[in-house]
């Protein structure tokens, strides 16, 4: 599927050129050659299993192909037009722009768009602090500190479908999760976990239960760059614990959370598995991604040419995203080369 | 050049071919003749007795045709059928036998080139099933084979019903809403629907349509996907009258089918709902879900009924006529001879009449039928045998594009979300994009 994004600054740190200057023009020579050589192998990956399947994608795309026949085929003869139906146009395939328009008015796909950006929301707004302040507590000294850093963990470890799977199961009416509740006290009628009007809560409680603990993993790692001395020294002047975080621990760990951010935005745009083992994009779309919908609408639905549409779609909305993410967000911590987390140390 | 330098040239070239031999190592072709054979086989079982016994039909084609080896897997059925077998198909790497769902779905496989023209070598298998070959058909010609045929209806609780004090079954309508108002009444969910798999719902709606439409304008929907007559709309005011009944049980949007205890088989099959409506196949799979819940042996639970879905007073439909469907499987283009052979075994009558006998469903070839003792399959093959038109399920009818959008129209009028009239525009809407 064309939809990932790879982002990764090439790095290019050949050894430096030595030798007399007779050869300089050999040694030149040599040393394009050898890159090529040693970039070749994963060019030749990165062009036909990325770049070229997002071209491929963009044709399609103005289609109105169902991926079965060729695209275009001056050889067809239209029964259904032959006969004036309305039935299918099997031999017109070319449709210009249409699959576009098609999903930008179809009410499923903009309810998806907003489904994505639900979660690019709330993972920044919630999922991020908790996880800042999860980090800052296990960065203490206390009892249990292992214990309690492998919990978290634990669920990033487990495979999407098993914890989507098991989710699933939980959150049926009156099923585990419920008894559960039942068991801490709560008496009474519970919400239906999985309804329209509750789903994308749900989806949203399950998410931040799966990936809290890599966002915990990244805050921690930013805090070990965090160098003692300067709390040290805040703690001497007299600040206390939380003006110590909030004044030396927080920007100093200001790169790693941007980069979390950015994984997390880009995550949460890309969002699929655990949706569609856990919902299908379900009840009647109501937890539907840009994703989910790509595959429900274009793949199984036999509609291979509006699929890509919707893929490119996504791409697009990914692409400018990441690119203005970077450009804004990321530009101090990627000035000079890819040291900008290094560098906090 | 230095020593040095060599060996790394020598090094980076034979890592570059190390890499492009891995490119062009996946085109092998398929042995012909007597050689060793490998069939793949997908079936959609993924619970005995079902998955058992393609397993057991597997071995035993193994033991008379000792070049062959049959990789038999069974899959969850909305998976196979709406992901694995599509893309399977489309990357060029199908399975030599597949689950085959049959008439609109198999005309798009047949378009495209992906299904082996099997006509002339089961000439006689054609004959021992009988018209009921019909969907899997195109143009003439023949490109799968059923395994089972039947038709749908309500799978009730008898216990239940009798606890609600209603008597017989209803047969029309009114005597349906007279049953759910009752079992309301004694505080017993009537009927229960997994319309997170969407399909189950839609059915429904099928039902009012089958009851609602003449058999020439469903005939004439199949052939030229025309959806104008107002009945196709007065079939969804049934439905919304229906709902209105609020006859489901709790959560039934997001109730899957077939999966667990919680699904709607499953909560009939435990107690917990009075109804379902559902194809033939729902003994087999109720028995398979008590089995999981118990380790026990797979058997569909006592108290089950059947009955057929009501006639509505005053209506253009053909009182007798029926909602069904089949199970089948067909052939890859590419498959190897072997997979027609095959499938003529599993269509075999003593295949067929072990089939019967382990309540999965109906079997459909002539001489097999004495292999039903079930006394609700035996009522569902008198439905099937006394209807005067049998319609095949609309999605598999109209093909994955135009059903899809139909079961979506049919469940956003379940959610509360969508009026009569947008079913129709939805599939108008749907067949104009294909």
């Amino acid at each position: 599927m064309a939809t990932a994004t790879k982002v990764g600054p090439a790095v290019s740190a050949g050894p430096t050129p030595a030798g007399g200057t007779k050869k300089k023009l050999t040694n030149a020579v040599r040393k394009r050659l050898e890159i090529g050589f040693f970039a070749a192998p994963a060019l030749i990956f990165y062009v036909t299993l990325v770049i070229l399947p997002i071209a491929l994608a963009a044709v399609y795309s103005v289609f109105r192909w169902d991926g079965l026949g060729p695209l275009v085929d001056p050889t067809c003869i239209d029964a259904y037009a032959a006969n004036g139906s309305q039935g299918p146009n099997y031999c017109n395939r070319f449709v210009g722009l249409e699959n576009y328009e098609r999903a930008l008015t179809d009410p499923v796909f903009i309810g998806a768009i907003g489904h994505n950006f639900f979660i690019v929301a709330l993972s920044l707004a919630i999922q991020g602090p908790l996880a800042i302040g999860i980090a800052l507590l296990l960065n203490r000294k206390l009892r249990g500190r292992a214990v309690l850093r492998l919990l978290i963990f634990v669920p990033y470890v487990l495979s999407e479908v098993i914890a989507g799977l098991a989710w699933k199961l939980l959150l049926l009416p009156n099923a585990g999760f419920d008894s559960l509740l039942e068991f801490i006290g709560w008496r009474g009628d519970k919400p239906n976990w999985l309804e329209p009007d509750m789903v994308m809560w749900t989806m949203f409680a399950i998410l931040t239960w799966k990936y809290i603990g890599f966002a915990v993993l990244l805050m921690l790692a930013g805090l070990q760059g965090v160098p003692d001395e300067l709390s040290e020294a805040a703690q001497i002047d007299g600040a206390s614990w939380w003006q110590t975080q909030r004044h030396i621990t927080l920007p100093l760990l200001g790169p790693t959370i941007r980069i979390w951010a950015f994984l997390s935005i880009i995550g949460a745009l890309q969002l699929f598995d655990m949706v569609w083992v856990t919902t299908k994009g379900g009840p009647n779309f109501a937890s539907s991604t840009m994703a989910t919908y790509l595959v429900e609408i274009g793949s199984s639905r036999q509609q291979i040419g509006y699929g890509t549409a919707v893929a490119v779609i996504l791409f697009i909305v990914s692409l400018v995203i990441a690119l203005v993410y970077q450009r804004f967000a990321l530009n101090r911590d990627l000035e000079g080369a890819v040291t900008g987390i290094g560098r906090v140390k | 050049m230095n020593k040095r330098s060599i060996k790394r040239w020598i090094a980076t070239g034979a890592v570059s071919a190390v890499a492009l031999a891995g490119l062009t190592a996946c085109n092998t072709a398929a042995p012909e003749d007597d050689g060793p054979v490998t069939l793949t086989w997908w079936h959609n079982a993924t619970a005995d007795p079902l998955a058992g016994f393609w397993e057991e039909v597997a071995a035993e084609f193994e033991a008379d045709h000792p070049n062959v080896t049959v990789e038999v897997s069974g899959f969850q059925n909305e998976e196979l059928q709406r992901t694995l077998i599509p893309n399977a198909l489309r990357s060029g790497d199908a399975p030599d036998l597949f689950q085959q769902w049959g008439a609109g779905e198999l005309a798009a496989q047949v378009r495209a080139g992906q299904i082996k023209d099997i006509s002339a070598d089961v000439t006689d298998e054609i004959a021992a099933v009988g018209g009921t070959v019909a969907p899997w058909q195109v143009d003439g010609k023949t490109y799968g084979l059923p395994f089972s045929f039947g038709i749908e209806g309500f799978w009730y609780n008898k216990d239940l019903f009798a606890q609600a004090g209603i008597e017989g079954t209803p047969t029309t309508l009114d005597e349906l809403y007279d049953a759910i108002d009752k079992l309301k009444a004694a505080n017993i969910v009537p009927i229960a629907v997994g319309a997170g798999d969407k399909w189950p719902a839609a059915h429904y709606w099928y039902n009012f349509a089958l009851k609602a439409c003449s058999p020439e304008t469903l005939s004439n929907a199949q052939a030229n996907l025309v959806f104008d007559d107002p009945c196709f709309v007065e079939a969804g005011e049934q439905l919304q009258e229906f709902i209105d009944s609020a006859p489901f049980q709790e959560g039934y949007l997001s109730t899957t089918a077939q999966q667990g205890a919680g699904s709607s088989a499953g909560l009939v099959a435990t107690g917990g709902a009075a109804m379902e409506l559902m194809g033939h196949w729902n003994p087999g799979v109720m028995g398979g879900i008590l089995a999981e819940e118990s380790g026990g042996e797979a058997t569909p639970p006592a108290f089950l009924g059947w009955f057929n879905f009501p006639g509505i007073e005053g209506s253009d439909g053909d009182p007798t006529a029926a909602l069904g469907g089949g199970d089948g499987f067909s052939c890859s283009t590419d498959a190897p001879k072997e997979c027609v052979e095959l499938l003529k075994y599993i269509s075999s009558v003593d295949v067929q009449t072990r089939f019967g006998e382990i309540g999965a469903g109906l079997p459909v070839t002539k001489g097999s039928e004495a292999s039903i003792t079930d006394p609700n399959l035996t009522q569902v093959l008198e439905g099937l045998q006394n209807a005067t038109y049998v319609q095949l399920w609309l999605d598999t009818a109209y093909g994955a594009t135009v059903g899809g959008a139909m079961n979506d129209g049919i469940v956003n009028l379940f959610a509360g979300n969508g009026t009569p009239d947008d079913i129709v525009t939805s599939i108008q809407d749907a067949v104009a994009s294909l």
